[in-house]
């Protein structure tokens, strides 16, 4: 997930992914999916290559790129901060976490910070309602969270 | 491959070894730690739980014991949850260094460890699964084999009845009399719009075609819902097996399961579900040797709400952007790639296979007179026992807040329940004795939606309630029509200025004609519910928009423009726990003495409310 990947990499990188579906154009999401997990974005090399191989205009594919929250044109920082915004969570006071990470990273969710260590989203329900509210940095899972919780965690990566 | 005969000889050798799940009295000398491995607990540590388990017992050298991941038990709250049978112990919260003393203490000297055993609302320390409040007034049948069996092995499914349902279907039963069967059950679509099932599946099995399709809808959208993916982690054979029912019923061949890809280990669990079957010979060219063929596909999504709506879902499954198509054609006719398709929900099919066993005279015995059968709901929100619960039709929310629930925590009150997620309303006291179905919710205004159910106390704003799904629908309307569109974003600014102390009496009645066009006048079932949340909140609590246009207050202080936080005091003891608490330092004083909020620096937050013991702040 760490940085712009190289030209190279990313056209052999794809064309592996591309060998394990059929040559049809309903296997676009599945590819795209799999590319998004690989290099953590969508890359623009990435993109021409799925488009000549099955013959989908580059439009098209941008369409379906930003139509999906999945997926993501730009890398994510080094460390990044999702906050669950579902109901569940909401009801709890997610909302406080994530006026408190928008002020302590100062980027708006969807945002990367300039030296690219965080980056932060706002996410509709992780599938942990149990643990309301929630937020998470990678995959790590933060429940029953506090501002001030909250807090303790950036400084600690803050600080790294 | 199996045959028929093969298939029984597994289900009943594995029944007997496995009796000890189901059966408290046992005849057995073998033990079985169950540990949840559904999301919520894995991401409370429970696979390090299992690690460690599996390795205490083999340095130790420990017989007869067998460490099993199994779908989500329900009570979430509880998480992550560890249950021994067959004397079905029940601890909750475990930690991975606690593995030790249940082995030591549980499993080798038969005595409990007390200070893990779960505790009921009333503080009674439960010794078994069936005497928490929590499982009392559930009826399980969608998710009768969650937190039973271990998804990843089919043999344990076979054991319970799994497969039994196809082999009846396909060696005694026609298409018609299937079909019959379901109508005759009653079974209503659990996505939310509560179609039956068994007209679904004959409006497509009377079209002409050369190719059909059955898609199981596993796109659960709605933030704060997990009916569906608790199923698929839990037991993804069950829906399998209903895919290929509904596959001889109407003369398909082929199946889609559309799942979301934020669900990794219901995906990972599919694929295993899938091959399982595969190699056994229970979906492929020859099934069970009688000639019928299908197979089924999985298609993950990407993160699109509006790909919940049946025909946007069908769209994202031919590789383009998941906007819904003009009905009719309805795609029983004319549905993915234009060929007579039939989507159910995940839920609706995890009935099927408990129908054509039981038969639907067994299942329309359950519920009301419409609604038959049971639903899950995922409950959440401002109430003690979150978590999964399955309960008849016909059950009231009183009964599901409170008895199963457990009440509001905090000895807060109850202001409202919201079912149906974004599409759905608000349902207030007044109507917590609300039979639970169809109907009844529609006619109060909101909606049995795919099954969120979400709690809120009396610290919650209706208005910034409101405010918070309309930022969601605004965010996944799809584009393609303009009420939906552009009428929802208007709605919005309204709500953002109502919030703001912006808005006057003047805006209210525009929002409301707002909704309703909005209802009238989009294409598919996203815009037209959209306007739910709003309509429902301005039925029931105009007052509290009134107070946010007129006097501009809102009487939560959830709405930070409108609020300021302050400590009374006469009440402040000068604790200074409120500043030790507050995350930006906004709490000012000596020891000892009366706080004072700087109200330049407080970011509203409440962290205070809550840390104060002399409910000093407001």
């Amino acid at each position: 997930m760490e940085g712009k990947c190289g030209v190279q990499k990313v056209t052999e990188e794809t064309k592996e992914i591309l060998k394990k579906y059929p040559k049809e154009k309903d296997q676009l999401i599945m590819i795209l999916n799999d590319v998004q997990e690989k290099f953590g974005y969508i890359p623009k090399q990435a993109q021409v290559v799925i488009s000549e191989e099955l013959s989908i205009p580059m439009a098209e594919i941008y369409g379906v790129i930003t139509f999906y929250s999945r997926f993501t044109l730009a890398p994510k920082g080094k460390y990044n901060i999702s906050i669950c915004l579902g109901t569940a969570c909401f009801v709890k006071g997610s909302q406080n976490l994530l006026d408190r990470a928008k002020e302590r990273l100062k980027i708006e969710p969807g945002g990367v910070t300039p030296d690219g260590k965080f980056s932060l989203d706002d996410v509709r329900c992780v599938g942990a309602c149990g643990l309301a509210p929630v937020f998470m940095v990678n995959d790590e899972v933060y429940g029953n969270a506090t501002v001030k919780q909250f807090d303790e965690v950036i400084d600690k990566y803050m600080n790294e | 491959m199996k045959t028929i005969e093969e298939l029984e000889n597994i289900r009943k050798e594995k029944r007997k070894e496995l009796d000890l799940r189901v059966n408290t009295e046992s005849n057995t000398r073998e033990k079985h730690i169950l540990v949840c491995r559904g999301t919520g607990c894995t991401s409370s540590k429970s696979p390090k739980i299992i690690e460690n388990f599996r390795r205490i017992i083999q340095e130790k050298n420990i017989q007869n014991v067998r460490v099993i991941q199994t779908g989500c038990f329900g009570l979430c709250a509880k998480g992550p949850i560890v249950i021994i049978r067959p004397e079905e112990t029940f601890y909750a919260h475990v930690k991975p260094e606690d593995c030790e003393e249940i082995i030591d203490k549980h499993i080798c000297n038969g005595q409990k460890v007390e200070r893990l055993l779960c505790k009921d609302i009333d503080g009674k320390i439960v010794n078994k699964l069936d005497d928490l409040n929590f499982y009392k007034k559930q009826k399980r049948i969608a998710l009768k084999n969650c937190g039973i069996i271990d998804p990843e092995e089919i043999d344990e499914y076979i054991a319970f009845d799994g497969y039994k349902a196809i082999e009846k279907v396909l060696t005694q039963m026609t298409p018609d009399e299937v079909i019959e069967t379901v109508s005759k059950s009653g079974l209503r679509g659990r996505g939310g719009a509560g179609f039956p099932t068994g007209k679904k599946w004959s409006f497509a099995q009377k079209e002409v075609s050369n190719q059909k399709y059955i898609v199981c809808n596993a796109d659960e959208g709605d933030p704060g819902a997990f009916m569906d993916r608790s199923i698929l982690e839990g037991d993804p054979h069950c829906v399998l097996e209903a895919m290929a029912i509904a596959g001889y019923a109407i003369g398909a061949n082929q199946g889609y399961i559309y799942v979301r890809a934020e669900y990794p280990i219901a995906v990972q669990r599919l694929k295993i579900a899938i091959k399982q079957a595969r190699e056994y010979g229970l979906l492929g060219d020859n099934i069970l040797g009688t000639g019928f063929k299908f197979d089924i596909d999985i298609r993950l999504g990407a993160g699109a709400f509006v790909c919940g709506e049946e025909t946007a879902l069908l769209e994202s499954i031919e590789g383009k952007r998941g906007q819904p198509r003009v009905k009719p054609p309805y795609p029983a006719s004319k549905g993915l790639f234009g060929k007579p398709t039939v989507i159910n929900n995940v839920e609706t099919l995890a009935n099927i296979t408990k129908i054509i066993l039981n038969g639907a005279d067994w299942f329309s015995s359950i519920g009301t007179e419409k609604s038959k059968g049971t639903k899950v709901f995922a409950l959440g929100g401002n109430v003690n026992n979150v978590g999964l619960v399955e309960v008849p039709m016909g059950t009231t929310l009183r009964e599901i807040v409170y008895d199963i629930g457990g009440g509001i925590p905090n000895g807060r009150g109850f202001k409202a329940a919201q079912t149906g997620g974004p599409s759905g309303g608000c349902i207030p006291a007044e109507h917590l004795d609300t039979p639970i179905d169809y109907e009844s919710l529609a006619s109060i205004g909101s909606m049995m939606g795919s099954g969120g159910l979400i709690v809120m106390d009396d610290t919650k704003c209706m208005v910034s309630l409101a405010k918070f799904y309309l930022e969601f629908t605004v965010k996944e309307s799809c584009g393609k029509c303009t009420p939906c569109r552009i009428g929802t974003k208007r709605m919005l600014e309204i709500l953002e200025k109502l919030c703001a102390g912006d808005a006057d009496e003047y805006d209210i009645y525009r929002l409301e004609k707002l909704a309703i066009n909005i209802k009238k006048s989009s294409i598919c079932g996203l815009g037209q519910s959209a306007p739910n949340p709003v309509i429902s909140t301005l039925k029931y609590f105009r007052d509290e928009f009134r107070e946010h246009a007129l006097a501009k207050e809102c009487r939560t202080h959830e709405c930070k423009e409108l609020s300021r936080i302050e400590i009374n005091p006469e009440l402040c003891k000068g604790c200074g726990l409120c500043q030790r608490n507050c995350p930006v330092h906004a709490i000012e004083g000596e020891q000892r003495e009366k706080r004072v909020i700087n109200q330049e620096k407080c970011i509203k937050c409440g962290t205070c409310i809550n840390s104060c013991p002399f409910h000093a702040i407001k």
